[in-house]
């Protein structure tokens, strides 16, 4: 109870000093070929940019100005201008890019190619490509170190966990997990990455340095049936203490403890939950249910869903930016 | 057959492949892949191709992913295609490789052949993933230890469309089948369904005629006269359900019954293992991956094939082992969750070794529904309402 008191002040005393408060929420709408774009006080949508076809994975650039989205129907990543609203330039990252992630330099990107098994490495100013890695096949969970020294892909069809050393660009290790990885997420320490298996219905909790599967974390919903249990979308709370998974058709969050990798709670969201985004400064989790065509804010302190908006059709992942 | 191109790609693949972690002591595993030139008639649709390396390249395309993941665990998969011609014994062909190599074995044969496989010596512990037989006697019956069905029973697609038809509310059906011993089976499949789920056969009505050759001048004439002649005068229905598994009439009927009613079974709305209308559950990458590979859609054939495959290939990968017993064990475990693109973790029922999957169920040129249905319950998989339950099988083979 003290703990999560403290939390709230914490969250207080962020209201009141980091500008950060302010801010937009990008959601891709993978049916309409949109972008939403949702004021995240008031909740409201200021614009629905449309974008090329099938835009899926999307991130906000380092700086903030940017909002890279992949388009991977028209081979290609569209870039929004957070304060114009519109589509300003593209770029060429080969075939099908499905996710993406930039370094904590802002000058690179890494996408994962799903058609092409491969994943290309690009400049974010103008696109150069610096390396096109062959990794597994269906190539799509997509992160690099906050330390910048790796990025893990994770292979949808060869269920794999792909460490790729960002300096020589090229592939270290490849790691086994459950069935059809669909997402990777390091803890906020950074010494562990975390991988869920779609339809393993598990997540692999695997050491960076070790590169050794410590733990497998399982889901158990009362009332619904296992096979339903699909994790995918990954976000852990600003304080590192807890794991959120987006559950797929199970329609939920678990929320798990990340030193115990107990699952302390499962919030009901609207159906089929993928991607997930966490405000940065802790306080929002933000979800995009693909089959409600609506968004599910939860608030991290109570770990309670408070809201759901609607969105485009089919929405599919989530950036925020200021 | 052009196999040597296929030995190509396959090379071409592996030689460009860059993922390291190569190894030079790589283990040899060998799957065979069984089948026979079985005489069958040419599609009705002029529409339609004449495919001669259904199932064979769906097998190929998914060798390919299994080498790229044995490669990062020293494994190397070969598979060896043996086609018989229609007078010639599957099982005497593929006997003396099996004495000297892993006995796994995808089996494109019907059910004369796979049975007779099943039981010769030469494949005691062996492991046989069969990609053509849909009898239901199989799953029920004549149940084989070293048999496992990838390709779903007649009484697995009838129970899919059964549950679609129920939540359509369109329970009364007008049967119309074919004069083919496997038309019988698949009407005593459908009639199972109908009790099981609340639906009734109205009437029931075979067609008897021959179809000849589909190319003939003014044929279309002909066809309009005689398909109302069949189906007039039926009770009130709201479907007619066509069984007609060798393609002989099935396609005449829409648009030509003597009641404006929608025509569902093996023609009209079907139910199948995969249809190239279906996309969902990253779909599009198996549709895509396949058609770049073969230079054509993707069949159920072609499909069921690629599971096989694909099914050996983690189940070697996964257990580090080439022993059937583990393999076995493996293959028969409630967690296998083998991923077929169906958004479910694929299983096999232990009692009769049949592949537990979702169905699709789909029009001619777009998908409709993916069965089972929302409601239909289960106390363990919702996939075990379509097919034959644990109570209703003869079977046992495995203990739980």
């Amino acid at each position: 109870m003290k703990i999560i008191l403290l939390i709230s002040v914490a969250f207080l005393i962020n209201v009141h000093t980091d500008e950060a408060f302010a801010g937009k929420l990008f959601v891709s709408n993978e049916r309409d070929n949109t972008v939403t774009v949702i004021d995240h006080e008031s909740l409201k949508i200021i614009s629905t940019i449309p974008t090329g076809r099938r835009p899926r994975g999307l991130i906000t650039s380092i700086d903030g100005r940017e909002v890279f989205v992949c388009v991977g129907d028209d081979d290609r990543i569209d870039v929004i201008d957070v304060e114009k609203l519109k589509v300003v330039r593209t770029l060429d990252p080969g075939p099908d890019p499905e996710l993406l992630d930039t370094d904590p330099s802002g000058e690179r990107i890494y996408i994962a190619n799903e058609d092409d098994a491969m994943v290309t490495v690009m400049k974010a100013t103008d696109g150069e490509i610096l390396a096109q890695i062959p990794v597994g096949v269906e190539p799509e969970g997509m992160r690099v170190h906050p330390d910048n020294h790796i990025t893990v892909a994770t292979s949808e069809e060869t269920s794999m966990a792909h460490f790729i050393d960002n300096e020589t660009l090229e592939l270290e290790d490849n790691i086994l997990v459950d069935t059809r990885p669909r997402h990777a997420e390091y803890t906020r320490d950074g010494k562990q990455v975390w991988v869920s298996s779609e339809i393993g219905g598990t997540v692999s909790v695997i050491g960076v340095e070790n590169r050794e599967i410590i733990k497998k974390i399982s889901f158990d919903i009362r009332g619904i049936r296992s096979e339903l249990i699909q994790p995918v979308g990954m976000r852990m709370s600003k304080d590192g203490k807890y794991a959120f998974v987006a559950l797929g058709p199970a329609n939920h969050i678990a929320v798990v403890d990340t030193k115990t990798y107990e699952v302390k709670k499962y919030i009901l969201v609207g159906q089929r939950p993928w991607h997930i985004e966490i405000h940065p400064d802790g306080s929002k989790l933000y979800v995009a249910n693909g089959l409600t065509n609506d968004m599910t804010i939860i608030d991290v302190a109570s770990l309670k869903a408070t809201q759901s908006v609607p969105v485009g059709r089919l929405p599919w992942g989530i950036a925020f930016a200021k | 057959m052009t196999f040597n191109k296929y030995i190509f790609i396959v090379i071409a693949y592996v030689i460009t492949m860059s993922i390291p972690c190569y190894a030079e002591n790589e283990k040899l595993v060998q799957f065979f892949y069984l089948g026979k030139d079985y005489p069958s008639s040419p599609p009705l649709s002029l529409l339609e191709k004449i495919l001669t390396d259904e199932g064979i390249k769906g097998a190929h395309l998914s060798m390919e992913v299994n080498n790229q993941m044995g490669r990062m665990f020293d494994y190397k998969f070969e598979l060896k295609e043996i086609i018989v011609a229609k007078d010639e014994d599957p099982v005497e062909s593929v006997k003396k490789h099996l004495q000297q190599s892993n006995k796994l074995i995808i089996a494109d044969l019907e059910s004369k052949d796979l049975i007779k496989l099943a039981n010769s010596p030469a494949t005691k512990n062996a492991i046989i993933l069969n990609i053509n037989a849909e009898d239901d006697d199989l799953r029920v019956s004549e149940c084989h230890n070293n048999v496992f069905h990838i390709i779903p029973s007649l009484s697995m697609r009838t129970d899919a469309l059964a549950q679609y038809l129920i939540w359509k509310k369109w329970k009364k059906w007008f049967l119309v089948s074919g004069k083919h011993q496997t038309d019988k089976d698949y009407v005593k499949a459908v009639a199972r369904s109908a009790k099981k789920f609340g639906a009734k056969i109205v009437e029931q009505r075979s067609y008897k005629l021959e179809t000849g050759n589909k190319r003939v001048d003014s044929g279309h004439q002909q066809i309009q006269t005689q398909m109302p002649m069949l189906t007039r005068g039926a009770k009130k229905h709201d479907v007619v359900f066509v069984a007609d598994l060798n393609e002989s009439f099935g396609l005449y009927l829409p648009y030509r019954t003597a009641e404006p009613r929608p025509v569902v079974g093996t023609y009209g709305l079907v139910a199948t293992a995969w249809h190239r209308s279906f996309e969902q559950y990253a779909g599009t990458q198996l549709q895509n991956a396949f058609e770049e590979f073969a230079g054509r859609i993707m069949t159920e054939k072609d499909y069921l094939a690629w599971l096989a495959i694909k099914l050996l290939g983690k189940a070697v990968i996964r257990t580090q082992s080439i022993e059937p017993e583990t393999l076995r064990a493996y293959i028969l475990a409630d967690d296998l969750n083998l991923a077929g693109y169906k958004g479910r973790p694929l299983s096999f029922r232990k009692w009769n070794q049949q592949l537990r999957q979702p169905i699709l169920i789909s029009s001619d040129r777009a998908l409709v529904s993916v069965s089972p249905q929302e409601g239909f319950l289960h106390p363990k998989f919702y996939t075990d309402t379509i097919g034959f339950d644990k109570p209703e099988s003869k079977c046992n083979l495995s203990s739980s």
